[in-house]
């Protein structure tokens, strides 16, 4: 059982869709969407995986639109 | 447990800093520019020096950069961003002063005023985006494009006998004595980010403490301009632009 849970949230506008979130996930969480798109048809990112993340702030850290905020927390 | 019951805001852990604001950025996808602006704003917002930061902006896809962080911008005509810091760091000796260029504006059409303003050893620091090609106006051959490399001007890759060797201008600004900090840093992994961060907050440290010129190169990419996927002008940045541009400090004074 993993003792951190995380999760992330993504300005869907903002997001380009440029993957690099994706292969900066550590554990595989995020995806872009296979169909669906933004206002400016970009497909964004979300949380394919929402049980694997750990909130290491990598995906935020390399978002080059700062479209990502992160949530931790630490179970007992 | 819950997605809901995570995302709360005293979970919060990471989050879009304040003085980046709202509008939407007209870089390409995956471009480092939006990287360094968050890096920029970030370091800007812990230092709490918003209210006494100008920031000079160039020509370049980076010309708007006043339009996304929230603090007092000039736009200086191409290349003469040194120049216009140094007339701001001297009249506003308090402020701190930095200048964001790319590799056409610092390298190019601006080495004589980034070389003078380095040597001089004004209290600015320069954060400089190489990223080897000319990126707004269609990816042309820029002076910091390495041999071999396939832009609009150079279609069959960049020759010696023709368009001569890239510029390290790093290295040139390192060897000044006016420099106090000159490094090299990317920005293509969480780690990378990491220490470009420290990079350029050490850098802003040495700018109010007026210890002389701090260079921040980033080596960076342009997925347009290379005609690459984002994942891949990373992979492509760190097998070749490495070799040419090594990561780390030139010069730490």
């Amino acid at each position: 059982m993993a003792k951190i849970r995380g999760a992330v949230t993504v300005n869907e506008e903002r997001c380009k869709g440029c993957n690099l979130c994706v292969v900066a996930c550590p554990t595989q969480t995020l995806s872009l969407q296979p169909k669906e798109v933004n206002d400016r048809g970009y497909h964004f990112a979300y949380m394919s995986n929402p049980e694997a993340c750990i909130g290491c702030a990598s995906c935020a850290l390399v978002c080059p639109d700062a479209c990502i905020e992160v949530y931790k927390v630490k179970l007992d | 447990m819950d997605i809901n019951d995570i995302i709360k805001p005293e979970n919060q852990v990471y989050k879009k800093p304040a003085l980046l604001n709202d509008n939407y950025m007209h870089y390409c996808p995956g471009c480092s520019h939006g990287v360094v602006h968050k890096l920029v704003a970030e370091i800007i917002e812990e230092m709490g020096v918003g209210e006494k930061t100008v920031g000079v902006a160039p020509v370049g896809c980076s010309v708007f950069a006043y339009n996304y962080i929230d603090v007092d911008w000039i736009e200086a005509a191409h290349g003469r961003a040194p120049a216009i810091a140094t007339a701001v760091s001297r009249l506003y000796p308090k402020n701190l002063v930095f200048t964001y260029q790319g590799d056409g504006d610092l390298a190019a059409i601006g080495t004589a005023e980034t070389i003078h303003a380095a040597n001089r050893g004004e209290n600015i620091t320069i954060i400089f985006i190489n990223n080897a090609i000319y990126g707004m106006t269609g990816g042309q051959m820029a002076p910091t494009t390495l041999l071999g490399m396939k832009t609009a001007t150079t279609p069959y890759g960049r020759r010696v006998d023709l368009n001569g060797y890239p510029l390290k201008i790093g290295d040139i600004l390192a060897q000044l004595d006016g420099t106090c900090y000159v490094t090299r840093q990317s920005v293509h992994t969480p780690a990378a980010v990491r220490k470009a961060k420290a990079a350029i907050k050490k850098a802003f440290q040495n700018s109010l403490d007026r210890k002389g010129t701090s260079v921040v190169e980033i080596v960076s990419t342009c997925n347009s301009g290379w005609k690459l996927t984002p994942e891949q002008s990373n992979k492509w940045m760190v097998e070749h632009m490495f070799e040419k541009y090594p990561m780390g400090d030139l010069k730490n004074l």
